[in-house]
């Protein structure tokens, strides 16, 4: 008798006797098992379909609205706010020529497109129509970093910015501004002055700023408005290769070279600038902040209904086995024991279920595909730990919902459970 | 076996509160055959609930088997009425998606006893109840006095101290009401204590000592003569 009573206390949870009298109940009480199932199946699907379709359109959205190219970089010079090594706060870092060729040389292998910049804004006019525009001063490289798209023409070319020719490309916008319906290519435009060959015109899908850009080169735009061999900022794209860590590294280590070598604090934030395309597509994330937000709505929404689900159809199953309860507390159950099979056929049935919710709306998902493009829904898909989140949320929810009523139907006297009908 | 000292058992009702028991004094020693007789609202029930540890007293000693029952939490109670109480409902109380033979031995379950065990000496009482053959059932496809059986050989099979019968034969007919009243009767010739709680005549005199309660006080308390005389008929 001791040893019995002994073993009695020691249960542990993975004895195979327990999981035994657990698959009976569950096996032998089928509605309730499938009740309680299909609740958290379904709750998973929901989430799954819901997120995966939000996120088919957040992917449409990408590949729509992204103005810039995704991995690109741009670096900007200002006045120190530290005072480092000897030099006082306040001092202007000016980028110059040889940064350009130090920056090309040191990360060659991880940089994809890379072009200096000269930007002024410039008073231009054609035939008496005139307007005020950004002239940039860059490399051939710099149509690709913009993902703009040539219409008419071409854009600059090497041998423009070696032999620094007065050619322009213009935005489709400042065509439209100076020459109407009529074509732009092979006209003169002035600027500020000067008169500069319009060779193309391009479009941006960036919006209607990036459109009324114009580019030139960039050894042109320097001798005319630089003094010496200074410039404005850079623009680059890293290897695509790269992985986002990457990425993120190669930024810093970016940042930090540069830094040294323009003997500037590595904590100042001001001096050297470098800015991602984060910063850059400010509007585009912020829309697609909204987006994430409405996604993660829907998914919490639909969490919470598959918790309450849960959480009522415990409460249910508690109640209609209160005899039960009281059967087994008669026949020696302790409260925990009672606790701990509830709970355990709890997270049994969550984690069966949800995983099954998973598997088919994941399947769901795929079965899609991009059938439904004309709706703007492109490549519906969830990430996994998204979802895999979201079941361990509901098998949390449903341990929770269980130990509650479970703790409640432990607690009260056998004779009261035993006369529930 | 079983000590009851000035005993007090009352419930809340409303604002109010029910005096169901109002100080018994009761023992039980070993092997007896007790029956505890009494309309309904004279506390028997909750007398044999006190004493079945399923529910608690508010004043007076019990003791089990020589230990004070006091401060019992439900863990303790629920050990103990593993090892020393087996129970008999008028209502049966088998769990109904478990077979005859899974009821026997869900009480060694909580012994952790494993399941090869446990199943073996859950025959043995089913054999010794009678209905070893509907072992495999389940209590649905069970009548009345098989489910009783199945019930008995339940409260045997943890080798307990006491028998608790709460009105065992209530949901029966006579002729099975007298089987079941047999197999009470041959249990406690091999020894066990056997507590029943009935208000039928007939079933407390087939008992050895009749204890008879009116509003919460022993009114009388005596042993049953023509028991010897019976026996021979059987």
């Amino acid at each position: 008798m001791k040893k019995f009573k002994k073993k009695a206390t020691e249960k542990a949870m993975f004895d195979l006797d327990r999981w035994q009298e657990i698959f009976q109940t569950i096996s032998k009480n089928k509605l309730r098992t499938l009740l309680s199932g299909f609740t958290i199946a379904f709750a998973i699907l929901l989430f799954t379909l819901l997120f995966g379709i939000g996120n088919g359109l957040k992917h449409t959205f990408e590949k729509q609205f992204a103005g810039d190219s995704q991995n690109s970089i741009y670096i900007r010079s200002g006045n120190t706010t530290k005072p480092y090594k000897g030099l006082q706060s306040g001092r202007q870092i000016q980028f110059r020529n040889d940064d350009s060729k130090f920056i090309n040389e040191k990360f060659e292998d991880d940089i994809q497109f890379f072009s200096p910049n000269i930007e002024r804004f410039a008073q231009a006019s054609y035939k008496g129509e005139q307007n005020q525009y950004t002239v940039r001063g860059v490399y051939p490289d710099y149509l690709p970093l913009e993902s703009a798209v040539i219409e008419k023409g071409r854009f600059l070319s090497v041998l423009d910015i070696k032999n620094k020719v007065k050619a322009i490309a213009i935005g489709r916008l400042v065509e439209k501004d100076l020459f109407g319906n009529l074509s732009a290519l092979g006209k003169n435009i002035v600027l500020d002055g000067l008169s500069y060959k319009v060779v193309g015109v391009f479009s941006d899908p960036g919006g209607d700023n990036d459109e009324r850009f114009i580019y030139a080169p960039f050894t042109t735009l320097q001798g005319i408005y630089m003094p010496n061999d200074e410039l404005d900022r850079f623009g680059l794209t890293f290897n695509p290769k790269l992985s986002n860590d990457e990425a993120i590294a190669f930024s810093n280590l970016l940042t930090q070279v540069l830094k040294e070598k323009h003997k500037v604090d590595p904590r100042d934030q001001s001096a050297i600038r470098v800015q991602n395309y984060a910063e850059g597509a400010k509007n585009v994330q912020q829309f697609m902040g909204v987006l994430n937000i409405i996604i993660l709505f829907i998914g919490i929404g639909t969490l919470i209904a598959g918790v309450i689900g849960i959480s009522n159809i415990m409460v249910y199953i508690v109640k209609e086995r209160t005899k039960e309860l009281g059967i087994r507390k008669a026949l020696g159950a302790t409260p925990n024991s009672i606790i701990g099979m509830i709970m355990m056929e709890s997270i049994f049935i969550t984690a069966l279920a949800g995983y099954t919710g998973l598997l088919i709306g994941v399947f769901a998902l795929k079965g899609l595909g991009d059938s439904l493009e004309k709706y703007f829904i492109l490549n519906p898909s969830v990430e996994t730990y998204v979802v895999v989140g979201a079941t361990i949320v509901l098998i949390v929810a449903g341990t929770i919902a269980g130990y509650i009523p479970a703790k409640r139907a432990a607690s009260i006297k056998p004779i009261v459970a035993l006369n529930d009908e | 076996m079983i000590k009851i000292e000035k005993l007090h058992k009352s419930y809340p009702i409303g604002k109010g509160s029910l005096h169901v028991l109002k100080g018994l004094d009761l023992h039980i020693k070993e092997g007896e055959f007790v029956s505890i007789m009494g309309s309904s609202g004279s506390g028997k029930s909750t007398l044999l609930n006190i004493v079945g540890l399923l529910d608690n007293h508010d004043t007076g000693n019990y003791y089990l088997n020589g230990q004070l029952i006091e401060n019992l939490d439900e863990k303790k109670a629920a050990i103990l009425r593993n090892k020393f109480l087996g129970f008999v409902f008028q209502s049966f109380n088998l769990i109904n998606y478990k077979s005859a033979l899974e009821n026997v031995a869900l009480p060694l379950y909580y012994q952790g006893i494993g399941r090869k065990e446990r199943n073996k000496i859950a025959l043995q009482y089913l054999d010794k109840v009678g209905i070893k053959d509907r072992a495999e059932h389940l209590p649905s496809e069970l009548s009345g006095g098989e489910k009783q059986r199945v019930a008995i050989a339940r409260a045997l099979v943890t080798n307990p101290k006491v028998v608790l019968a709460d009105e065992p034969t209530g949901a029966l007919d006579s002729a099975t009401t007298h089987s079941v009243m047999e197999l009470l009767k041959e249990i406690n010739r091999e020894g066990m204590t056997v507590f029943v709680i009935t208000h039928e005549e007939d079933v407390a005199a087939e008992t050895d000592r009749i204890v008879r309660l009116k509003d919460g006080i022993i009114i009388s308390d005596e042993k049953v003569q023509k028991k010897s005389n019976r026996k021979s008929y059987v």
